[in-house]
């Protein structure tokens, strides 16, 4: 199949972009939306002109660096899946795409459809981690944790920190991934301990960043590759009012 | 409390007490439909709290003050952290009244001023001023204050566009509120946005019964 693609085009973070228009010729539907652009760069590289940059590592769907935005949605148009992993047979012959990258003030455009995202690491780094010391590799079951609370914990770990919740907010707010990082370890007896101090470490350092305040619109839950769940926001809003209760 | 899950705090508690308020208004406003004797035994009922009006007003005045300093801040913020949109917009889960808060709530913020005018200092009109007019029982007769200053089309239009944006304003706060609370949980969410939506839709429709029931010359 063949389509007409419009693609965010620019060439460094300070040089102003436009959507520029490409073909791509000879798209098989079993391709996935990386390897369809991988096509059209190379058609382009062939010509001697400038390929379109964009974020990709494992395309497996489990690293979170691939980064598009297809028709106004992060990831495209396909639910819980990330743009890696999305599959040309959902779109068909002679359909228009716009490729645009993430957007928010927080992920400043590296070049085309690359862009920044070190800002959700500096998140984890404000507060993601647990710093109790733990002694050596304890036995299996020492700590005992209730099923259901380590099913909810892995839900919330599933986040890969690819940023689409950033890109869909209409605030450009990082509240979905750092609601999945604080409740992953609050429901956790070890990382429980210092649950207080890194709700606030965390949103301190998401404001910081430039991030946005959550509006409660939940656009990033309907993009989420990984289906993480709103609910998680309102954890994150439980522990805040609790530290700060408690005085953090 | 200016954090990024603070000031939502304080915006949801301000609003939670004006949606309060904004529901016993409505209770007392339904006693227009037992005529002159409802609600001019009505306000001056309440007139014989005296001071403890006055300081209701006040708190009322600071929440409402607060939830517009928070929310104009608010807004801009968001609009600084989100500078540009895409060229294909797409809203998958957000709704007409979440994107315009910010406007439905200026427009709040003028009609409540135009409002108070009206009824509470009583210096516009149409219609008399109820302080100045006494009815037979000698008590402010708001009922023909009301009755005329929404009898006219201008001012019952005017009505009818405050009462949309604070429907509107409704539809999304009140499911918004309960999340920054943080007392949603995947079950209650679909549940807590319906309701809140109901509710908001309860509330407008209980407000605009009476510019139209006046217009229709139902209350006279
Ligand atoms: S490239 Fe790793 S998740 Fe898409």
């Amino acid at each position: 199949m063949d389509l007409t693609l419009f693609v965010w085009k620019q060439s460094g973070p300070e040089a102003p972009g436009r959507l520029e228009e490409y073909r791509a010729k000879d798209i098989t539907q079993d391709m996935s939306f990386l390897e369809m652009l991988d096509m059209v760069n190379e058609g382009l590289i062939r010509e001697g002109r400038d390929p379109i940059a964009f974020d990709h590592d494992c395309r497996e769907g489990i690293c979170g660096m691939c980064s598009q935005v297809v028709n106004g949605v992060p990831h495209g148009p396909l639910e819980k899946t990330t743009i890696c992993q999305l599959h040309m047979r959902h779109f068909r012959d002679g359909d228009t795409l716009y490729i645009e990258p993430f957007r928010a003030r927080a992920f400043p455009v590296i070049r085309d459809l690359i862009v920044d995202r070190s800002g959700l690491e500096r998140i984890i780094r404000s507060g993601g981690y647990i710093s109790v010391h733990t002694g050596g590799v304890p036995d299996a079951n020492v700590i005992l944790i209730p099923k259901a609370d380590a099913d909810i914990a892995m839900d919330a770990a599933e986040c890969i920190g690819c940023g689409a919740c950033v890109a869909a907010c209409p605030n450009g707010s990082a509240m979905l991934f750092t609601a999945a990082k604080v409740a992953h370890l609050a429901l956790l007896p070890q990382g429980r301990a210092e649950g207080a101090r890194r709700v606030c470490l965390m949103t301190e350092e998401m404001m910081k960043e430039g991030f946005g305040s959550c509006g409660n619109h939940y656009e990033c839950q309907s993009v989420c590759p990984k289906g993480i769940k709103v609910k998680f926001i309102a954890k994150l809003n439980r522990e805040f009012i609790k530290a700060k209760v408690k005085g953090g | 409390m200016n954090t990024a899950v603070g000031r939502k705090i304080v915006m949801s508690v301000t609003g939670v007490s004006m949606i309060a308020f904004v529901t016993v208004h409505l209770l007392g406003n339904s006693t227009l439909y037992a005529g002159p004797e409802g609600i001019n035994a009505y306000a001056a009922a309440l007139h014989r709290f005296g001071v403890v009006i006055w300081a209701f007003r006040l708190t009322l005045f600071a929440m409402f003050s607060l939830h517009v300093i928070y929310g104009v801040q608010l807004y801009l913020d968001n609009r600084v952290a989100k500078p540009n949109g895409y060229a294909v917009a797409k809203n998958i889960a957000s709704t007409f009244a979440g994107r315009n808060m910010i406007w439905t709530g200026l427009l709040i913020a003028g009609f409540v001023f135009y409002h108070l005018l009206q009824f509470t200092f009583q210096t516009v009109g149409p219609g008399p001023a109820a302080a100045a007019h006494p009815d037979s029982a000698g008590r402010p007769d708001v009922f023909t204050m009301v009755v005329q200053g929404l009898g006219s089309y201008a001012v019952s239009g005017l009505y009818c566009i405050g009462l949309a944006a604070v429907g509107l304003h409704l539809g999304h706060s009140i499911q918004s509120a309960v999340q920054t609370l943080g007392l949603n949980s995947e079950r209650s969410l679909p549940l807590v946005i319906r309701g809140g939506t109901l509710a908001a839709l309860l509330i407008f429709l209980g407000f605009i019964s009476i510019p139209l029931a006046i217009l229709a010359g139902v209350v006279k």
